[in-house]
């Protein structure tokens, strides 16, 4: 069950990559419509992660590529904001709340240029939509983890961008947090931006999106969600790995042998 | 003392230079630094230092000269060869970087101790002072080589000025910043190239085997300080210039110390004083609010047991001695009287020769405290199923940590129950401040 659209925002076209020589996802094809709330949905240890950060060029894939609005990454790097997960940085660092938000503002203003009075208030209105507008001078490692994930979303926001691919941003936020992060989302929805989110409740996942790629090293499904949401393809996503996949993986690690057309 | 006098008042042409030379490196190297410590590369900061002797060897043998500007490239050829090394061995082998950290501080700092040895047994009469390249000899800096020094460092805190935002972004999410378009992989050969620059310029004032204290311990001392990056920056500058003072003094008063150490050992002292009595971060606060949470503590205990006494004789204001209060709860005699004096100063009790008693306020404070204690034995039971005799522990130890927000929401979510799971009465007060 793989959807794939016309005139798509993104594009995955057979990408393959790895980890150590350890391939963690296998030809993974789709393409996504503008303007929906897409989950990215499967068990842990399936690549979700990973195939967000292939999508940004974060790490290179074996093989394949990515399509933005039709162009490659590098053209559309505006166009484009990426929410890592809240535990890949330390929080420790000394830096307030405004600090971290205005880094979503770095990308346009460019090398040498200072952050002006205008980013400042795009990076306040971003907190503001969050409701964090009055934590802006507040030590970041004095945050909880809920606020923490709201600051990141901020700095997301302050990039203006048209499609958001976000890494669990619901992860250790409490349930109003959630929903007011969630309609958030569908805010921006209305506003035809187009966003993609790793989650991993599958309860609430048919609730909360319109399209749903079902991944699990491969990909399983990939369309609107009355379709991929069936008993059966949820057991092939979850119903364990494939084992040939995962010995064959295995084996390539362990020969560190380079994969080769 | 008249000696320090001299010094301070840099009469003497040459100890200008070495002071000057010694405080901008200080500086220069700790700005650097504050980015090798919030990127936690601290060891290949070490690695580096160690790294650059055999480069300053090599160079030394080759164009048999000691000039600053040779040996400098000489480091720096070694200095970014560790780096480059350290890198390859992590990626392209199973060695983990720590493992390639300490191989490759080791193989090169070797190769320059084995150069260092052989260019002293060939006689060479120039080769006088290189030896002072493994501890620093500050008071051997001449004017080339303040020149030199200072061009670099003027060089290192332009580009850190310039560079600020990036390297900012580059050190807390360098995964975002590659996201936003940032040319991550240049920024960070510039951030290395600045780090190796930093121990190539330094180390004939500091020495190879200490240089990455100059560069790691002024940002780790300064960090106790504040939350804000620039102040943190601007501060860790100010503890290595400091350093640097303090040992040009050192190495120009006792001309056969080596210089690198002592202005280590004034690094590491400023470091102890961050760690122990810096605020908010600091030991000395911390084992204060401890300490005083502990006392608040006592307190509140010893005013639940008049509320307790009182509720059973159904007499708040009954006036009290010591002993009746410790048969309810065993405190220390003279911990339990210095909490009274405490409360009484407080208001919260009053004194009758040796009895007390609660005052209103006293009163007051006391009901608080029951009443968080069962309106939280209540919310266990009700929300974390607990049974009525396993909640009391609990709530005996978390009564004190509730804010006046934390208790109205319990009331809220409890929607202001009329007893514990034990069936006493929360004693609820007229509204008060909350």
């Amino acid at each position: 069950m793989i959807i794939q659209v016309d005139n798509p925002v993104l594009e995955v076209h057979d990408l393959t990559v790895s980890y150590d020589k350890n391939p963690v996802l296998w030809n993974i094809d789709f393409s996504i419509p503008k303007g929906k709330l897409v989950g990215i949905i499967g068990p842990n240890g399936a690549g979700k992660s990973t195939m967000l950060k292939s999508v940004m060029g974060l790490i290179e894939p074996q093989s394949g590529f990515v399509k933005v609005f039709d162009k490659d990454l590098d053209d559309v790097r505006q166009r484009v904001s990426y929410v890592p997960q809240r535990e890949s940085v330390d929080w420790d660092f000394p830096a307030s709340v405004l600090d971290v938000v205005l880094m979503g503002r770095y990308g346009r203003r460019g090398l040498f240029k200072r952050m002006t009075k205008q980013d400042k208030e795009i990076a306040m209105a971003s907190l503001a939509k969050v409701n964090m507008e009055k934590y802006y001078n507040r030590q970041i490692a004095q945050l909880s983890g809920g606020q923490q994930q709201r600051v990141f979303i901020a700095r997301s926001l302050a990039q203006q961008a048209d499609l958001y691919l976000m890494d669990e941003p619901f992860a250790g936020v409490d349930a109003s947090a959630e929903s007011s992060i969630l309609s958030l989302l569908q805010e921006m929805r209305a506003e035809e931006k187009t966003i993609m989110v790793v989650h991993h409740d599958l309860q609430s996942a048919y609730e909360y999106f319109d399209w749903v790629i079902l991944l699990n090293m491969r990909l399983v499904a990939s369309g609107p969600k009355e379709e991929v949401f069936t008993p059966k393809l949820l057991q092939e996503t979850y119903g364990g790995k494939l084992t040939l996949l995962d010995s064959l993986s295995n084996f390539i690690r362990r020969k560190e042998l380079p994969i080769k057309g | 003392m008249k000696e320090l006098l001299e010094f301070l008042s840099l009469a003497n042409a040459n100890v200008r230079y070495v002071v000057l030379g010694v405080m901008l490196l200080g500086a220069s190297t700790a700005v650097v630094g504050s980015f090798t410590f919030l990127r936690k590369k601290a060891l290949v900061g070490d690695a580096i230092a160690h790294s650059v002797l055999p480069g300053i060897c090599l160079a030394f043998m080759f164009s048999q000269y000691k000039h600053p500007l040779v040996l400098l490239i000489g480091a720096f050829i070694s200095g970014w060869l560790s780096i480059l090394s350290i890198d390859i061995i992590s990626k392209k082998s199973r060695i983990k970087s720590d493992t390639a950290i300490a191989i490759v501080l080791s193989v090169f700092f070797g190769i320059g101790i084995l150069l260092l040895t052989y260019i002293q047994s060939t006689g060479n009469a120039a080769q006088a002072g290189l030896d002072s390249f493994l501890f620093g000899q500050a008071a051997s800096l001449i004017r080339e080589d303040v020149m030199v020094l200072g061009a670099v460092c003027f060089l290192l805190v332009l580009t850190i000025y310039f560079f600020f935002k990036e390297f900012s972004i580059l050190s807390f999410d360098a995964d975002y910043a590659t996201s936003l378009g940032l040319p991550v992989r240049f920024l960070e050969v510039i951030l290395s190239t600045l780090t190796v620059l930093a121990i190539a310029v330094g180390i004939q004032a500091v020495g190879v085997v200490l240089m990455a204290a100059m560069l790691i311990t002024p940002a780790a001392a300064a960090r106790y300080w504040t939350n804000n990056l620039t102040k943190m920056i601007v501060l860790a500058a100010l503890f290595g210039a400091f350093s640097g003072l303090f040992g040009s003094y050192i190495s120009y008063s006792a001309p056969k110390m080596p210089t690198g150490p002592w202005i280590i050992v004034c690094i590491t002292i400023i470091a102890f004083v961050s760690l122990a009595f810096a605020p908010e971060r600091g030991l000395f606060f911390k084992w204060k609010r401890k300490r005083s949470k502990e006392i608040n503590t006592l307190d509140e205990n010893v005013l639940k047991i008049f509320f307790h006494l009182g509720e059973q004789e159904n007499n708040m204001f009954a006036a009290r001695k010591i002993p009746a209060l410790q048969k309810r709860r065993y405190f220390d005699e003279k911990k339990v009287l210095q909490s009274l004096k405490r409360m009484m100063r407080a208001g919260q009790i009053e004194q009758e020769d040796n009895t007390w008693k609660l005052t209103e306020t006293g009163l007051v404070e006391a009901k608080r405290i029951a009443r968080i204690h069962r309106l939280w034995e209540m919310y266990m039971s009700k929300f974390l199923r607990m049974p009525a005799d396993h909640v009391h522990e609990g709530a005996e130890s978390l009564e004190h940590f509730f804010t006046p927000s934390m208790e109205a929401m319990l009331e809220q979510d409890l929607d202001f129950p009329e007893t514990d799971p034990h069936d006493k009465p929360i004693p609820y007060t007229v509204k008060n401040e909350f």
